[in-house]
């Protein structure tokens, strides 16, 4: 009877961003699950990997995320879940935009795609040291491009001026995007203004993860529960999406 | 026509099913959620007068029939809840304000805020087992709790409520210090204190080692306390614990309770559980004949 999991795997994803393999089944693209690192913290991570073998990808910012980080194959974490709700991945074409590690739920979504020619690929990051998933996202995707903001790899520029023109280019129904906050406020811009549908996931501080504690809303909505992903009429109804966010103990606070 | 209203203490409930107090009300715009969901009345995230951060994580462990949680009392403090409450009365339903404090000096203090701010009662958080110096702590001592029930009615004009908790063989002693103090309706109960412990990991499981059991689990325990304090005290009383449908809300009822909270099962069964129950606690009032829910109240002592 094992109440954590081994974790069977650790890959250097890119500079300061691991991704751990655990056996974890079940979930649907885009739900998160909470893993405890024990002694240390626990935390909501979106699944990178879906399957027999799941994935979380992990970028190192803080005291979890460094604990997070120096996991070996062998060591024993917690893992309870999954949460949320997912991408509503659709027939028709598909942009995906990632910033940074957002890319991770990305990946799950598009794992579910079958047909490489109906879904592209923005992977966005500071700087090429920061481009993740790559490779495997041309195994799934036709047209995968980058965007650093140094330009030290593909468009010099956000991943949004990229979506953007990619959205003059050709035609899509719908735009799935992950990143920093006022990344997918820009995106969601831009969709708008492109005429295309667009899901966004959220993050914000989460203590339970099961919908309880409220420490997670967005103008009363649950990121944990009716989130992570959001489509883009809920999220142009909230007061609080790209302004602000919470604290640990309910304050407001700028994102 | 059958009627589900409710009087509590003065208040007036278009149902018997409230927000029980640490779930889904630390902002106004969840609390204003929860109500328009179909709750009776929503009862606020417990507050203090300085903000608090709470315990790290864990703080929740699921069980396959409750949850074991230690949250630590998060909350923004008084003043900045202020700006909650202006969201959350707009909702339709009664806002009760839940706090907690160390003195019958900070209770009465926090009391005034939050008659201020528009709450329609307030809750007294005389029974959280994770948190030192609070909750708990103070709440199984029945000098202490009519000293504080007694402050705090004297320092304001709405209702107040004692939430009390189980983890005492006092109850009935602690119930009856409510009532003493003035208190116009005793809420039972908090979460009984317990532990988690992971096997592989060889420690308990949240941070905070202990943490308070709710959920179906503690349905039982629940329904004991409520029909112990029906014996002993003549104020209204609401109960809580594990209430997920409306045979539940039944089972308090006829125990003795005047009206139900409801919290685990937001999280087990979703936000719809407030009409599910409500519309269950209809169908069996019109099955038996009965015209108002308060028919029920302490059928079980009969």
């Amino acid at each position: 009877m094992n109440d954590l999991v081994r974790v069977e795997e650790v890959v250097e994803q890119g500079r300061g961003i691991t991704t751990l393999r655990f056996r974890f089944p079940g979930g649907a693209p885009g739900q998160f699950v909470m893993v405890w690192v024990p002694g240390v913290d626990e935390v909501p991570m979106s699944l990178s990997y879906q399957g027999e073998m799941a994935g979380i990808t992990v970028k190192n910012v803080g005291e979890a995320t460094a604990a997070l980080s120096s996991l070996r194959e062998g060591d024993l974490i917690g893992v309870r879940g999954p949460y949320g709700k997912g991408w509503m991945v659709p027939k028709g074409r598909i942009l995906c935009v990632g910033g940074g590690v957002g890319m991770a739920p990305l990946m799950s979504a598009l794992d579910a795609v079958d047909d490489p020619s109906t879904v592209d690929v923005v992977i966005g990051a500071r700087d090429a040291g920061e481009i993740i998933f790559y490779e495997r996202a041309k195994e799934r995707s036709n047209d995968v491009r980058i965007s650093t903001d140094d330009g030290s790899r593909g468009f010099k520029g956000t991943a949004v001026a990229l979506a953007a023109a990619m959205m003059a280019e050709k035609k899509y129904d719908m735009v799935l995007g992950c990143g920093p906050e006022i990344m997918l406020r820009y995106l969601l811009v831009a969709c708008k203004e492109a005429g295309v549908r667009c899901q966004v996931s959220l993050e914000r501080l989460m203590k339970c993860g099961a919908g309880l504690c409220g420490s997670c809303v967005v103008d009363g909505l649950r990121v944990c529960v009716e989130g992570p992903v959001f489509f883009d009429k809920q999220v142009e109804g909230m007061s609080e999406f790209g302004r602000c966010k919470r604290t640990a103990s309910g304050s407001k606070t700028k994102v | 026509m059958t009627s589900l209203q409710v009087s509590l203490a003065g208040l007036d409930l278009r149902n018997p099913t409230m927000l029980a107090s640490g779930i889904m009300d630390e902002t106004g715009a969840s609390m204003r959620r929860m109500a328009e969901a179909g709750a009776g009345a929503v009862v606020t995230k417990s507050i203090g007068r300085e903000p608090r951060d709470g315990y790290p994580n864990p703080t929740l462990v699921e069980l396959d029939d409750g949850y074991i949680n230690a949250m630590g009392l998060p909350g923004p403090g008084i003043d900045a809840f202020e700006e909650e409450m202006i969201e959350a009365v707009k909702g339709p339903a009664p806002v009760i304000g839940s706090l907690f404090a160390a003195s019958p000096e900070d209770f009465a203090f926090l009391a005034q805020r939050m008659q201020r701010f528009g709450a329609s009662a307030v809750e007294l958080n005389l029974s959280c087992p994770h948190a030192k110096g609070y909750g708990m702590e103070i709440g199984v001592d029945p000098d202490a709790v009519q000293a504080i029930v007694r402050e705090v009615k004297n320092a304001v004009d709405i209702p107040v409520l004692a939430k009390l908790t189980p983890n005492t063989h006092l109850l009935a002693d602690v119930g009856r210090a409510v009532e003493r103090g003035g208190g116009d309706a005793i809420v039972a109960v908090n979460t009984v204190k317990a532990m988690a412990i992971s096997v592989d990991a060889r420690r308990p499981v949240l941070y905070n080692r202990t943490g308070g059991l709710s959920g179906p689990a503690i349905k039982g325990v629940g329904l004991r306390c409520v029909y112990e304090l029906y014996g002993a005290v003549n104020i209204p009383i609401v109960g809580v614990g594990g209430i997920e449908n409306a045979t539940d809300a039944l089972e308090y009822m006829m125990a003795g309770a005047t009206a139900v909270q409801i919290g685990s099962a937001v999280g087990r069964i979703g936000i719809g559980v407030f009409g599910h129950v409500t519309r269950g606690l209809t169908k069996y009032l019109e099955a038996n004949g009965m015209r108002s829910i308060g028919e029920v109240v302490g059928l079980a002592h009969e």
